[in-house]
């Protein structure tokens, strides 16, 4: 359904993107992760046609963006990151106007607004202007005008962002009940967020895809008992250097408070190391008091990931 | 070319004009000039039966208050982030800016059909005036109307600031209007640059028209300044897209 292929936009020298390269199928929920800055809004402006890449070739529904650009948007409902709404129509002139736009005729659209608005639960505010919406609202707003004419291919540019948790709960759930009919794309740079909603994850870290896979595989492939908090009743510098010795361990720092035998045990390799080291703790004679595996933060695994590419590339350090 | 898309977006603006003040002020504003410079033409001791009185301050009066009705046009769609989601929609840039000419074009047709009763007040107490000068006389009102909306547009596809917008716009037109002013400036040897200016000032090509002399040298001014200003605003939405 989405075919892009060694995208690369410029802005002016500075490279926005540079080969991004990937494919949806149908039904399928992609996200894009990465953080503020990284290309995820330039990519999803070239496959909506708002502007061409410098470099390669991206198809929507197999209509090329570039040179098929009006039928490949017939194919596609795009909400912007900052959500594009006339403050002074009404919600239901709102979607009248985005779907004649779009070129519904009247009995397709009004179905279609009806079934938006139910989606989107927004019966109670049809003739509200938008001016008087919440931006929890307004977001909605914006996911029913994307979803108007039913397009194969949805284009979602941070849908949580800015609005208050319950409703990013409730844009979730709708977004989630997507999948199937439509082909979403979606950025977002939380990364619970991508795992929950997305069948499959592409990382993207100045301009380059880091990693392309689906939640779980990625999880388990950075997430996994990379970095353990363990706290211990015993000698402090013995327990130290016995963490140390435990084959795998790559660094052991002391955190927390100063009267507690606390540290971080962190390895390279994805293997759980919890067990060995409840083992070794236990077989000294010590006390295991607490034992917490660290989950990495969204930059962690950008830091991980991009070393990663850069020691695949060649050892060469950023 | 989608005429169904220019007409979509054509009536949302006009829907919105109408659902703003402003329409109204500039309306209301317009009225009152061109009526006052139409009583006054009346109130000479011999007055001629024709609307020449009010032709040349209501053209006037319409290059500053089109900038007015066309400014938010592209600058508030910029500033609200719309322009994204109306670029991406399935509509071509020129349809976008042809709408949105079409538009602001009605409202000044609208605001001068509203003066048609000058023209009626002529034919009721005036005793037979001549139909062509007046019928022109319109025409010339409509057709520099047009060409203060397409600068006006042009201005505010500049800027994602209204204000900005209309000052620019209103600033072009007045070099427009005023431009056969420089032919004086120049030495007499520079006549090229006087034939020149003299040429792009709209006043000089409203006199004719003003007396009922339909001339094409006129109409072809009026045309391609409008449709150079919609191309060159069409060009501009463009380069946002190569930026």
């Amino acid at each position: 359904m989405i075919e892009a292929i060694n995208l690369t936009k410029y802005y002016g020298d500075f490279p926005a993107i540079e080969n991004v390269s990937f494919s949806a199928e149908k039904g399928e929920v992609v996200g894009f992760l990465g953080p503020n800055g990284s290309g995820k809004t330039t990519t999803m402006r070239i496959l909506t046609g708002y502007m061409p890449p410098t470099a390669g070739t991206a198809t929507v529904a197999g209509y090329d963006v570039v040179t098929n650009s009006l039928d490949a948007r017939r194919h596609i409902g795009y909400l912007p990151e900052t959500v594009p709404l006339y403050l002074d129509m009404t919600v239901r002139s709102y979607l009248e106007f985005q779907g004649s736009l779009r070129g519904m005729a009247s009995k397709k659209m009004q179905g279609g607004i009806d079934k938006v608005i139910e989606l989107c639960r927004l019966e109670d505010y049809y003739t509200t202007d938008i001016a008087k919406l919440s931006k929890g609202f307004r977001q909605r707003v914006g996911i029913a005008q994307a979803l108007l004419h039913d397009p194969d291919v949805l284009i979602l540019d941070e849908p949580t962002l800015g609005i208050d948790p319950r409703q990013v709960v409730e844009t979730r759930q709708i977004i989630k009940g997507l999948g199937g009919g439509h082909t979403v794309i979606l950025s977002s740079h939380i990364l619970a967020e991508v795992s929950m909603v997305c069948d499959r994850v592409l990382i993207i870290h100045e301009g380059h895809i880091v990693a392309m896979d689906r939640p779980e595989d990625l999880a388990r492939r950075l997430e996994g008992v990379s970095r353990v908090v363990v706290e211990v009743r015993g000698p402090l510098r013995e327990v130290e250097a016995t963490l140390r010795q435990i084959k795998g361990v790559e660094r052991v720092s002391r955190v927390g408070p100063e009267d507690r035998v606390r540290f971080q045990v962190e390895c390279a390799s994805t293997r759980d190391l919890r067990p060995v080291i409840a083992q070794t703790v236990t077989g000294k004679g010590w006390g295991l008091i607490e034992m917490q595996a660290g989950g990495l933060s969204l930059e962690d695994i950008f830091l991980r990931l991009t070393e990663e590419t850069e020691a695949a590339k060649g050892g060469r350090k950023p | 070319m989608n005429l169904r898309a220019i007409g979509i977006i054509a009536g949302k603006e006009v829907r919105s004009y109408f659902g703003s003040p402003m329409a109204y002020i500039v309306m209301a504003v317009f009225l009152a000039f061109s009526g006052f410079f139409f009583a006054s033409s009346m109130s000479q001791p011999f007055p001629e039966a024709t609307v020449r009185g009010f032709l040349f301050p209501g053209a006037l009066a319409l290059l500053l208050l089109a900038p007015v009705l066309t400014m938010r046009l592209l600058a508030e769609e910029q500033k609200m982030g719309t322009l994204e989601l109306l670029l991406t929609a399935p509509v071509r840039d020129s349809e976008i800016v042809l709408g949105k000419f079409l538009a602001s074009f009605i409202m000044v047709a609208v605001t001068l059909a509203l003066t048609l009763y000058f023209p009626f007040l002529l034919f009721l107490f005036g005793g037979d005036p001549d139909l062509v000068p007046i019928l022109t006389g319109y025409l010339v009102l409509l057709l520099v109307g047009a060409m203060a909306v397409s600068v006006g547009i042009f201005g505010s596809a500049l800027t994602s600031n209204q204000i900005v917008a209309a000052v620019l716009s209103t600033g072009l037109l007045m070099v427009l209007w005023l431009a056969n002013l420089t032919s004086n400036l120049a030495g007499g040897s520079e006549i090229a640059w006087k034939t020149a200016v003299d040429y792009l000032a709209i006043s000089g090509h409203m006199q004719d028209l003003a007396f009922g002399i339909l001339n094409t040298t006129d109409l072809v001014y009026f045309v391609t300044v409008i449709a150079f200003f919609l191309f060159v605003t069409i060009r501009v939405l463009e380069t946002r897209r190569w930026r």
